[in-house]
């Protein structure tokens, strides 16, 4: 590969990193949120596909992409309500139920999306950060969406929440010892319940993300499966949401490899390259994991470490 | 592949249930009412996908209106044994005489299997290489010349680009697809042998995000006209249009998602194939078994030009199209290499439209970057 | 296999035997495990029938058709018990680590990379008799299998790393490899628009079952049900796999070798599913080719946990789900439904069937008398 070949890759490495990694900050943020208070959501991806019906068929019938934004968010947080309170009845089991709500998710998307395939929706703008630059190349991947910056600040939100606040405590508490919460009487189903809509909600936006910016069009094989990687990305990320900024845009910059190899001639083999973002997290986590203890940062009650 | 549509494919399959006593109005067996003929279409994805399926739904919406049809239609059918299921549904329930299985996946083994099982049906597939020798005379294939439309893309392409990179985002490589980008470096080159083309391989029919990360990649290294072979072709459009690049539609019309930069697009047509089938078995003439056809069949049709193109462009197309209409045209004739060198056509060799070794091309053409596997 | 003997026998597994004073306990124990599910499978069909309602379709129409399309006639049983085949064996690739505690999601890995393993197998072996290819087969399948999910459970046992997410992560790079080798190295240069291996040979290919048009893996998914069954319920090595879900610390005081269960468990599950993976190479396509990746792995998820993980309730929720995958396209021909209804249906019934594990010891009248005092 020449210099010139190699720096197409990272150019586009870097803007792919930009544009595909926004819809999995927000549901590995989500999934994060979720984790915290002691559940786990696989129900995400349903969360994540609704969300991106909705805000689609929002954007298209009142012609304002952020109201799109918005019905995404609520449908992605009723969907995670609806999880949070069958989750709440004892011995259900959460894993389990996050599929069903995978599979419930999809389908309402599905069943509803059908007219909403072949319109053009409005999207939502976009920030020409690059136009410093005389590259089209370089102004194209620095086309960043605001909602990448909402993603980051979500995070950072995040971040100071389960550091610093009351609120954030309580969560973890539930999340690290439901007889430490019992003990000081705080309401340990009330609190997941919200954590989880809250985060079905972030799933929402990520899932209008992929349907009003990138790559901005809804049908029924939008996603690619982002709301399940996002539990392996949480892991990932060690609970940390500053550290799933990290994870999200390295996700997506391994996504964009496949395609890019592809334009400077790297063209044997492009089913592994498309594996690669797989092959990565594995091995990370193979690397990372010391056998023997539970991972450092990992809720207590989180049926995971179970 | 997105996994919830891998974990749901299984259970959308569709079937149906046999006869059985009527139990409820309306849920009669509805078999053909005299004179009746019953017409089954079964598609592998979502019927309004911007792209294959919908170019065969839009010709079924058509049938609807002729008298003396009736149309059962199936949408997302895997390629497994599921579709022979529903296949036979369409038969036992329905009283379906004629089928057409539209996806390439569903001919062997499995609508090959049905033929064999139901002779009175006639089962007719879209894009399978149906051979007297081997396959049931009840069964039979039909596709279109498309690869010629592909050739015009390239050449409106060819006139319209200033950088001489063009891209073409395919899903698989498989000869379909190979006929298309071929053609389409092709067209492009016989207007400057110079030009390139650029392909990149997404790796499945209905990649949303991989195939605007290539339309984008492709932009990045400085190519300005793009057009693509995937199950739909909307993102591409929309995202080429983005990127100020052009785009050459594919399967159907999507001028209105590109209204700067569409050029033209190399669309189906097939209400002719089916129109034909079908008022063959009305009148009770002999259903042929291999039908194939393009531009001057009325199989396969071009969109009418975008604001880009160029007087020249136009004319020259025009000039190149009326010249396929009168039928025998070779877009690929020896001397001809692959983009490794080898020789793949001698010289002196000349395959028109028609001749069934372009139906396993198993090469990229020179000029072509990428690579099969 | 009636949904209501393989349900009773479900239950018998979870009678502790002379623990209950109450004579009748044991009976109401399996009552209960009847009627819960049965309770919710209810609830689940009126909350969808009010949704129904609101769309202004009639959930009468609906149900006869989900009746008739999978149960109403032989065709349709038929229809039903050939799409819960394959969900069988892939179904017990997840209740057999469940036993341990362990969620394994990614059987769809070990069935494409079994049915690919068991095809390359066939290969070499043409002209030796049937049965000795078969059997070749099955042992490549469930071997290859068995390897993929093993490496779930050796990376759990032995780094600690979380079953579900690293099964998950194998299955996308196990369907890499699979469509990198079926597309490239080992590809049938025949097989031209449907990427495929060579084919295994007609004579190697399984008959259907006598009086059917069934293929043995029905058959063969019954017997591994009732193979796990004993093995979990009537063995040592179950009785411990068994202590070490309810509590691992238990299991260790106790000298139980918990990783080598853990590694064992997944192998074994993982052997079923490209088991799976194997039969369908060898009774349905012939060849491996992209028809094998029809999410028979994921749908297996929902199943086992749908069964509460006993091998033996697997076979009425393969059968359910097979049912209601069969009446699919009815519901799309009869009522204009979308195919998305068969999807959003199960999304009701899975939500319902789980919320109702919240049930079991709660209602007093399957209680021991003793309790209800």
């Amino acid at each position: 590969m020449t210099g010139g070949a190699l720096t197409t890759v990272a150019i586009a490495m870097l803007g792919g990193s930009l544009r595909v990694s926004t819809p999995f900050l927000f549901v590995s943020l989500g999934e994060c949120l979720t984790e915290k208070s002691g559940r786990i959501n696989l129900g995400n991806e349903g969360a994540l596909v609704l969300g991106a019906m909705v805000a689609y068929a929002t954007s298209y019938q009142t012609a304002s992409p952020w109201a799109g934004v918005l019905a995404g968010a609520l449908a992605g947080a009723l969907l995670g309500a609806l999880h949070g309170t069958v989750c709440s009845l004892a011995r259900v089991n959460d894993v389990a139920m996050g599929i069903a709500i995978m599979l419930a998710g999809s389908g309402l998307a599905f069943f509803f999306g059908k007219p909403y395939v072949q319109p053009s929706a409005p999207h939502l703008p976009t920030l020409p950060l690059g136009f410093w630059s005389d590259l089209p190349q370089v102004r194209s991947a620095l086309d960043v969406s605001p909602l990448f910056f909402a993603g980051v600040l979500a995070a950072i939100a995040l971040h100071w929440l389960f550091r610093t606040t009351r609120i954030g405590l309580r969560i973890r508490i539930v999340g690290d010892s439901e007889d430490a919460a019992r003990a000081l009487g705080l309401p340990i189903d009330r609190i997941r319940l919200v954590a989880t809509a809250v985060g079905s909600g972030l799933a929402g936006v990520g899932g209008a993300f992929l349907s009003l910016v990138y790559p901005g069009s809804w049908n029924e094989g939008l996603s690619s499966g982002q709301g399940l990687m996002a539990v392996a990305l949480v892991v990932f990320a060690r609970w940390n949401p500053l550290v799933c900024i990290a994870a999200a845009l390295l996700f997506g910059a391994a996504g964009a490899l496949g395609p890019s190899l592809q334009t400077v001639g790297v063209t044997q083999g492009y089913y592994l390259f498309y594996a690669a973002p797989y092959v990565v997290t594995l091995a990370i986590l193979v690397l990372t994991v010391a056998p023997g203890r539970s991972l450092r940062g990992m809720p207590g009650e989180l049926s995971l470490g179970k | 592949m997105s996994l919830i549509m891998r974990a749901t494919r299984r259970q959308m399959l569709h079937g149906l249930g046999a006869s059985g006593l009527a139990l409820a109005a309306g849920l009669r067996p509805r078999p053909a009412r005299a004179g009746e003929l019953v017409v089954g279409f079964i598609y592998v994805g979502p019927k309004d996908d911007y792209g294959y399926n919908q170019a065969h739904a839009e010709a079924a919406a058509i049938l609807k209106t002729m008298p003396g049809v009736k149309i059962l239609e199936e949408e997302k059918v895997p390629e497994t044994d599921d579709v022979e299921k529903t296949m036979e549904s369409m038969i036992e329930l329905d009283g379906a005489s004629l089928l057409f299985p539209t996806s390439f996946g569903y001919f062997d083994p499995y609508m090959l299997r049905m033929a064999k099982k139901y002779k009175d049906v006639q089962f007719r597939h879209c894009g399978g290489l149906w051979s007297k020798d081997k396959h049931p005379m009840n069964a039979g294939s039909y596709f279109g010349y498309i690869g010629m439309g592909q050739y015009l893309n390239g050449i409106v392409a060819g006139h319209t680009t200033k950088t001489k990179k063009l891209g073409f985002i395919a899903a698989k490589p498989i000869p379909q697809v190979l006929i298309n980008v071929n053609s389409f470096a092709l067209g492009a080159r016989s207007v400057d042998p110079s030009i390139t083309t650029q392909v990149i391989f997404t790796g499945d029919w209905s990649m949303p995000v991989k195939e605007a990360e290539a339309t984008n990649g492709l932009a990045d290294q400085g190519i300005d006209v793009v057009t693509c072979h995937v199950d739909g072709p909307k993102v591409v459009v929309e995202t080429a249009e983005h990127r100020g690049m052009y785009t050459c539609g594919y399967h159907a019309n999507q001028a209105k998602l590109a209204p700067k930069g569409y050029l033209t697009g190399a669309e189906w047509n097939w209400i002719t194939v089916y129109k034909m089938f079908v008022e063959d078995v009305q009148s009770g003439r002999p259903v042929p078994n291999f039908v194939r056809g393009g531009l001057a069949e009325g199989f396969v049709k071009m969109s009418p030009y975008g604001p880009a193109v160029s007087e020249t462009a136009r004319s020259h197309a025009d000039a190149v199209k009326a010249e396929i209409m009168k039928g025998g045209y070779s877009v690929f004739k020896g001397p001809l290499k692959d983009n490794k060198g080898n020789q793949v056509i001698a010289a002196g060799a000349a395959y028109p439209e028609t001749a069934i070794q372009i139906e396993s091309m198993n090469y990229l053409v020179d000029g072509v970057a990428g690579s099969l596997s | 296999m009636t949904a209501i003997s393989a349900s009773a026998g479900a239950a018998s597994i979870t009678v502790p035997s002379g623990l209950a004073p109450d004579r009748t306990y044991p009976a109401r124990r399996a009552l209960e495990a009847v009627g819960i599910p049965l309770a919710a499978l209810v609830i689940a069909f009126v909350a969808f029938s009010i949704f129904l309602l609101a769309l202004g379709k009639s959930p009468s129409d609906f149900a006869l058709l989900v009746w008739k399309g999978a149960f109403g006639s032989w065709f349709s049983v038929q229809n039903t018990l050939q799409r819960a085949a394959p969900l069988l064996l892939t179904a017990l690739c997840v209740a057999l680590p469940a036993q341990l505690g362990l969620v394994i999601i990614g059987g769809e890995g070990a069935v494409v990379l079994g049915g690919l393993a068991a095809t390359v197998v066939a290969l070499p072996l043409s002209g030796a008799p049937p049965v000795l290819v078969q059997i070749a087969m099955a042992i490549a399948g469930a071997a290859m299998g068995a390897v993929w999910i093993g490496i779930a459970g050796a990376l759990r046992a032995l780094r600690g790393v979380n079953e579900t997410i690293s099964s998950l992560l194998l299955a996308y790079i196990g369907l890499a490899l699979f469509n990198h080798l079926v597309e490239g190295p080992l590809r049938d240069p025949a097989s031209l628009n449907k990427p495929s291996t060579w084919g295994i040979g007609e004579a190697n290919m399984m008959a259907a079952l006598p009086g059917t048009e069934l293929h043995p893996g029905l058959l063969v998914g019954a017997i591994a049900c009732v193979l796990c069954w004993v093995l979990i319920s009537r063995t040592s090595v179950g009785f411990a796999a068994r202590v070490t879900g309810g509590n691992l610390r238990a299991a260790q005081l106790q000298g139980l070798k918990v990783a080598r269960l853990v590694i064992a468990a997944c192998a074994l599950g993982g052997a079923f599913a490209g088991l799976a993976g194997m039969i369908e190479v060898a009774a349905v396509h012939g060849r491996a080719n992209a028809s094998l990746a029809a999410g028979y792995g994921y749908t297996g998820v929902l199943i086992a946990f749908l069964a509460r993980h006993n091998p033996i309730a697997i076979m009425p929720m393969a059968v359910l789900l097979g049912g209601i995958g069969a009446a699919g396209g009815l519901l799309q021909r009869r009522m204009g439904l979308p195919d998305a209804t068969v999807l959003l249906l199960e999304g009701f019934i899975f939500v319902a069937i789980l919320a109702s594990e919240t049930l079991y010891g709660r209602i007093l009248w399957f209680q021991p008398r003793e309790r209800r005092a």
